[in-house]
């Protein structure tokens, strides 16, 4: 079985080449956010203020990590489930560029159609695979909302997170 | 009359923690063993061999399994000839509870109110605590952190008494379909058969601890374990919902007396990372 190669931040092209199925092996910068800090950009998005990162072609991985023992990067990794941000995700695809989502789980039409309109991709990782992962996260830093402890936004170095492609841009999806 | 002290209970608790987030217990992974070599969709297998390459990790790292390290659901059987030096020994787990999540750099999940103050409490406490009193002088502790991915999927039925055995099949095979990849299949089903409602739900909590694939020791619900898990993986649901035949590992019954009018049905589902620890004192 083939793994595809793909670096964040994620452009169209490389979106619109990927179909539900792939394997995936993403390296690059990606953030993290689940509930609670969705919960806040959408909140800035609605009164009209300006968000704490520019999510533009980004990455978003539905994580909240263990705290990283002294010494160590990060704790263990491993997707979050994914439906309790639907109320959130077709938002941020639409108004602010986001490119793709990881996490586990499927996602509501409306996820499903921002995504086909803008050309997002949504990625699983394998839900409780949490050491696994985290040995291919390479750095770590909190670039948001530090006082939401494991629901804070941060910035992650990949090095091979192996994904799936669950739902592609065209809204083919491996869930039935 | 056997004296426990405080301390012995908060440091068993404290390692109990550590050890149900670091290491899948023997019978959990020996099942997803079997299961990953009969596994005939590619990605299915694919995704079960990470889930026992990951459990490897975590011991060997002594990093926990799954970043979600749960709220901790203690299982405590006090002998009524035993009794503790200083305090409850509630009051003692929520404590062990406490250290272990901090000291043992596990992700603490709960917050102080579920509706206006969502604010997290920083030490995972407090912990919910199933209290029995039992003969002897013995102290047991059944830890088991549950993830809130699986919790959530978790559903209850007051059915009725003609809904009978194809009415219980039926909301069992629905909520586990229905919940698709979400709890992080394979899943163990927990089930609890009559009681009031909240026993209901206690008896399938109390169902996830059973030794997996152990049959009931009714053969008829033996055989209803067994219809329920071919049923299942039937579905096609499969490892993270993704297809293939693993979507459950194993399906546990736990029946209860309950009244002439009503016919209670829970399903608790854990994922495949199915953390459990005990200690006897």
């Amino acid at each position: 079985m083939k793994h595809i190669s793909l670096s964040a931040p994620l452009y169209t092209g490389t979106i619109r080449s990927l179909s539900a199925g792939d394997q995936v092996v993403l390296q690059g910068d990606i953030y993290t956010a689940r509930d609670a800090a969705h919960k806040r950009l959408c909140e800035l998005l609605a009164t009209g203020k300006e968000l704490p990162l520019d999510l533009r072609n980004q990455v978003i991985y539905y994580v909240g990590p263990t705290p990283a023992k002294p010494g160590a990067v990060i704790g263990s990794a491993g997707p979050t489930t994914s439906y309790r941000m639907d109320p959130y995700a077709p938002e941020l695809i639409s108004r602010c560029g986001l490119a793709a989502m990881i996490g586990k789980g499927d996602r509501s039409d409306a996820v499903v159609d921002a995504m086909k309109t803008h050309g997002a991709v949504y990625f699983a990782a394998v839900g409780g695979a949490a050491a696994l992962i985290s040995q291919s996260i390479v750095a770590a830093e909190i670039v948001a909302y530090p006082d939401l402890g494991p629901e804070a936004i941060r910035k992650l170095t990949l090095r091979d997170m192996p994904l799936i492609v669950a739902i592609d841009s065209q809204g083919k999806s491996l869930y039935t | 009359m056997r004296m426990l002290s405080r301390d012995q209970v908060v440091s068993a608790v404290r390692n109990l923690c550590l050890e149900a987030a670091r290491y899948l217990p023997a019978d959990v992974l020996a099942r997803m063993e079997k299961y990953a070599h009969a596994e005939k969709n590619f990605r299915g297998r694919a995704i079960l061999e990470q889930c026992i390459e990951n459990a490897r990790i975590a011991a060997e790292k002594k990093l926990p399994i799954c970043q979600d390290t749960g709220f901790a659901v203690l299982f405590v059987e006090m002998g009524t000839a035993c009794c503790l030096d200083e305090g409850s020994v509630e009051e003692a787990c929520q404590e062990g509870v406490r250290r272990g999540y901090t000291e043992g750099y596990l992700r603490k999940s709960i917050v102080h109110d579920p509706l206006f103050d969502r604010v997290n409490t920083n030490d995972n406490t407090p912990a919910v605590i199933h209290l029995r009193s039992v003969p002897g002088k013995s102290l047991r502790i059944v830890l088991a952190p549950k993830g809130g991915g699986s919790e959530n999927m978790s559903r209850t039925a007051m059915l009725k008494p003609a809904d009978g055995v194809e009415g219980v099949r039926d909301f069992v095979f629905r909520t586990v379909v229905e919940a698709g990849g979400n709890p992080c299949p394979p899943t163990i089903v927990g089930v609890g058969l009559g009681g009031t409602l909240e026993q209901c739900c206690l008896m399938a909590k109390k169902s996830l601890l059973r030794p997996v694939g152990t049959p009931h020791e009714d053969p008829r619900y033996a055989r209803l374990e067994q219809e329920l898990l071919e049923q299942i993986n039937s579905s096609g649901v499969g490892p993270q919902g993704l297809g293939g035949r693993t979507t459950a590992l194993a399906v546990h019954i736990t029946p209860y007396p309950c009244h002439i009018a009503q016919l209670p049905v829970a399903v608790n589902l854990n994922c495949h990372a199915a953390r459990h620890a005990e200690v006897t004192l």
